[in-house]
C-alpha cells in the first residue's frame, strides 16, 4: 500500500536538518521497495519537535520527532508507516496538547497542507472568502472588515477597516495594496511561517483588499533574510496567475489584480511603513512625515493600503466565516486571534495562535514549559526590540493590546522572547541603543545621534563612572528620543531601556528608582 | 571588472528598468550575478535610470545587504538579535571570529568565508541561528559551527 509521509520544508525545520530527513526517508523507502508519497508541508510550529515527521493513518496523522536521518531506518523497522510505537512516537499530531489548545485561524493550514498546492488550499477551505467577497461592493467589504474588529497585526494595531476606508475615500485612478513582510523584530516568525507554509492565504487576502479599494496592483515587500519565503511566494503567485486568481480578469469578475514580490535589503527600518514605501520606490529607506497618511498619499504618491502579513491573512477568514465569527474571539477591543511566537530561552518554542486574553504566564509555562536552560525566567521582552522588558511580577498580564499598554508595554507583532536569570539587563539596554544606532535611517537627530550617545552613557553606568549623574542623563536622553523622533524606532526603543532600568535597577546599580521617575 | 561584467550589468538593467521603483531589483540582480556592486555598475545604473551617481551610491550604502567589494565564496551571517542572545549567540560569535580569524565585515585570508552580523533570521524558536549563503541553521553551538562550515566547503566547492 502506498504510504503518505509529511516532512516540513519550513526554513526553521530545515535549519534543524529536515532536508536530510526527507532524503533519508525516500532512500529507505526505495531500499525496502515501499511505495511512498512524500509531501513537503509547512511547520506545525512545534519547533522543539522539529524535524517533525508525520504519517497518514486511518485514525489521522501520527507524528514522530525530533527525527534525525539516523533514526529513519529504525522508524521503518518499527512500522511507523502504520503509526506504530517508537521512542520518537508522539501520537496524533493534533492531539499534542501544545497544538490542541490553540485556536488556529490565520495559521489553520500551516503545517497541514502542501503550501504550493492550489488543490490542497482549496480542499481546506481556501478562496471561499474571495468567492464571497466577489459579490460585495467595496463599501460592503470594508464594512465587514470594520465589523470584524480586525486591527493591524504588524505592531501598531490600527483598525484595518478604517485604514481601508481612508484609501477608499481618496479618489485616484491608481491605488496600491502593499503587504509589509519585513518581519524584522527579534522573536517573530509568524509571517515567515504563513508565507512558507500557506502562501495562498496571503494572496487571497491581498486580492480582497484590492477589490475593497479598487487597487489593481499589489506588492509584497519581503525581507531579504527570508529566501525560502521568496521562492514559495513566487511559486504560489505563478500558480494563482495560471488559475485565474490573479491577472486581468480575476475569476471572470472583470477586476484586475497584479501581484509582485519585492525584496528588501537588510534594513530594519523598512518595516516602518513610510520607509518601506520609499524603499519600494527605489530609494533609501528614510521615513516620511505623516500626515499625509499612506492611505492618502502612499506608494508613488497614490492611495495605498499597507498591512502586515498576518492582518491580510486574517481577511479571508472574515469573508469565509463572517465578521461575527472572527469578532467572537478575543477580549475588549482586541478581537480575533494572534499567532504568538515563543522564542529565546524557552523549552518549547514555536507558534501559538490563540485568542487575545491569555496571560503571559500561561504562554510561558503552559505552552513554553519554562526556560530552555531550566533556570528561572527572569525577563521577557514582548514586541521585538522596541518592546518593554517585563519582570516575573508582571507575568500575569493578559496578552491584549490594552492590558499591555496599561503597563507601558506593547504587544507589537506578538513575539515573546524569554531570558533566564543569567541575563544582564544593563547589557540588554545597551544592545537596544546599539541596535537603534545601526538601524536608524538618520532622519531624526535624537534617534541617529542619541542612540550612539545612549550606548556610551550606558557603558559609563556599567563601569560605575559618575553613575548617578549618568543615570539621570540616560533618563533625559530617553525622554528626548521618545518625544523627538518621527517613527517608532527612535520613539519606542527607549521603552526597552527604561523598562530594563525600572524593573531591574540592580543591574544598573540604581539605588533609588523613585528619584529617576521611571514610573 | 571585465568587459563581460559590463555586459552583464547592462542586460540586468535593461531587463528591469521598466519596473516602477526598479533600483532595488536591479541592485539585487547585479549583486546576485557579480557578488557585489562595483563602482562601474553605479555609473551604468545611474545613466540608465536617469539618476545621479550620488543617488545610486546613496541607496547602495544605505542597505546592509549591498556590498561595494567582492565577498568571500560563502557568506556566514550570525544572528545578533535578542532571542539569539538569550541562547548564547554572544559566545558563539566570539568563537566564530576566533575560528575564522576575522571580525565582522571581513573575509578570511583564503577568501572562503565572509562574516557578517544579521538582526533576526526568523528562526527564533531555534536560537541561536545563523545563515550560510541561503541556508538557515538553528540551535547553533561552536561544534556545530565548525561542522557546518566544513560541510559547506566539502559540498559546495
Amino acid at each position: 500500500m502506498k504510504a503518505t509521509v509529511y516532512v516540513p520544508r519550513d526554513s526553521g525545520a530545515l535549519s534543524l536538518g529536515a532536508e536530510a530527513v526527507a532524503t533519508a526517508v525516500q532512500a529507505e523507502a526505495r531500499k525496502r521497495g515501499q511505495e511512498l508519497q512524500l509531501i513537503r508541508n509547512g511547520s506545525r510550529g512545534m519547533y522543539w519537535l522539529e524535524p517533525l515527521l508525520e504519517v497518514v493513518t486511518a485514525t489521522g496523522r501520527v507524528a514522530y520527532g525530533p527525527v534525525s536521518p539516523s533514526d529513519v531506518p529504525g522508524l521503518f523497522e518499527a512500522g511507523f508507516l502504520q503509526g506504530a510505537s517508537h521512542p520518537l512516537h508522539l501520537g496524533l499530531t493534533e492531539a499534542i496538547p501544545y497544538f490542541r489548545k490553540q485556536e488556529r485561524l490565520a495559521s489553520a493550514r500551516v503545517g497541514v497542507t502542501d503550501p504550493t498546492s492550489l488543490e490542497d488550499y482549496c480542499a481546506y477551505g481556501g478562496f471561499r472568502g474571495l468567492h464571497n467577497a466577489l459579490s460585495l461592493s467595496g463599501e460592503q467589504i470594508i464594512q465587514e472588515v470594520i465589523e470584524s474588529g480586525l486591527r493591524g497585526r504588524g505592531g501598531a494595531a490600527f483598525p484595518t477597516g478604517i485604514k481601508w476606508k481612508t484609501a477608499f475615500d481618496t479618489p485616484s485612478e491608481q491605488k496600491y495594496v502593499v503587504c509589509n513582510a519585513d518581519e524584522g523584530d527579534s522573536g517573530t516568525f509568524s509571517d515567515r511561517m504563513i508565507m512558507e507554509g500557506d502562501p495562498f492565504i496571503l494572496i487571497e487576502g491581498m486580492i480582497i483588499a484590492g477589490m475593497a479599494i479598487n487597487a489593481t496592483q499589489g506588492y509584497i515587500y519581503l525581507r531579504s533574510e527570508y529566501p525560502h519565503a521568496f521562492r514559495v511566494l513566487n511559486l504560489a503567485i505563478e500558480k494563482a496567475y495560471e488559475a485565474g486568481y490573479l491577472g486581468k480578469d480575476v475569476l471572470g469578475s472583470t477586476r484586475t489584480f497584479h501581484l509582485e514580490v519585492r525584496r528588501g535589503a537588510g534594513a530594519y527600518i523598512c518595516g516602518e511603513e513610510t520607509a518601506l514605501l520609499e524603499s519600494l520606490e527605489g530609494k533609501r529607506g528614510m521615513i516620511r512625515y505623516r500626515p499625509p497618511l499612506p492611505a492618502v498619499v502612499g506608494l508613488f504618491g497614490k492611495p495605498t493600503i499597507i498591512n502586515n502579513v498576518i492582518t491580510l491573512a486574517s481577511v479571508p477568514i472574515i469573508f469565509d466565516k463572517g465578521a461575527a465569527f472572527y469578532k467572537n474571539y478575543g477580549v475588549g477591543r482586541s478581537r480575533g486571534t494572534l499567532p504568538f511566537q515563543l522564542a529565546g530561552n524557552i523549552k518549547r518554542g514555536g507558534l501559538v495562535e490563540k485568542a487575545f486574553g491569555l496571560t503571559l504566564r500561561e504562554l510561558l509555562y503552559d505552552f513554553g514549559g519554562g526556560s530552555f536552560t531550566g533556570k528561572p525566567i527572569r525577563a521577557v521582552q514582548i514586541g521585538g526590540p522596541l518592546g518593554a522588558y517585563l519582570p516575573e511580577s508582571q507575568f500575569d498580564v493578559k496578552l491584549d493590546y490594552e492590558a499591555l499598554s496599561g503597563i507601558q508595554a506593547m504587544l507589537g507583532h506578538g513575539g515573546v522572547v524569554a531570558f533566564d536569570d543569567t541575563v544582564d539587563m544593563a547589557k540588554m539596554a545597551r544592545f537596544a541603543m546599539k541596535f537603534c544606532a545601526i538601524e536608524s535611517c538618520g532622519k531624526c537627530t535624537p534617534c541617529r545621534i542619541g542612540s550612539t550617545r545612549g550606548m556610551e552613557v550606558i557603558d559609563k553606568i556599567i563601569q560605575n563612572r559618575n553613575r548617578n549623574a549618568n543615570l539621570h542623563l540616560l533618563r533625559d536622553l530617553c525622554d528626548i528620543m521618545l518625544n523627538g523622533s518621527l517613527c517608532g524606532l527612535g520613539g519606542l526603543i527607549p521603552n526597552a531601556v527604561l523598562s530594563a532600568m525600572k524593573h531591574f535597577p540592580g543591574d544598573f546599580g540604581i539605588r533609588d528608582v523613585e528619584k529617576l521617575s521611571l514610573a | 571588472m571585465s568587459l563581460r561584467d559590463n555586459e552583464d550589468i547592462s542586460s540586468i538593467v535593461q531587463a528591469l528598468k521598466h519596473k516602477p521603483g526598479a533600483l532595488l531589483p536591479i541592485l539585487h540582480g547585479v549583486q546576485e550575478k557579480l557578488g557585489y556592486i562595483p563602482s562601474e555598475a553605479v555609473t551604468i545604473i545611474a545613466n540608465e535610470l536617469n539618476l545621479t551617481r550620488a543617488e545610486v551610491h546613496g541607496v547602495v550604502s544605505f542597505y546592509h545587504d549591498f556590498r561595494s567589494k567582492p565577498p568571500g565564496r560563502h557568506m556566514v551571517r550570525i544572528c545578533q538579535a535578542e532571542s539569539c542572545q538569550a541562547m548564547g549567540s554572544v559566545a558563539l560569535t566570539t568563537f566564530a571570529k576566533e575560528h575564522l580569524g576575522v571580525d565582522f565585515h571581513e573575509t578570511t585570508r583564503d577568501e572562503a568565508f565572509s562574516l557578517e552580523p544579521v538582526y533576526c533570521l526568523g528562526n527564533c524558536a531555534c536560537s541561536p541561528a545563523m545563515m550560510v549563503d541561503e541556508e538557515v541553521y538553528g540551535r547553533m553551538t561552536p561544534q556545530r559551527f565548525q561542522k557546518i562550515l566544513l560541510d559547506v566547503v566539502g559540498q559546495r566547492e
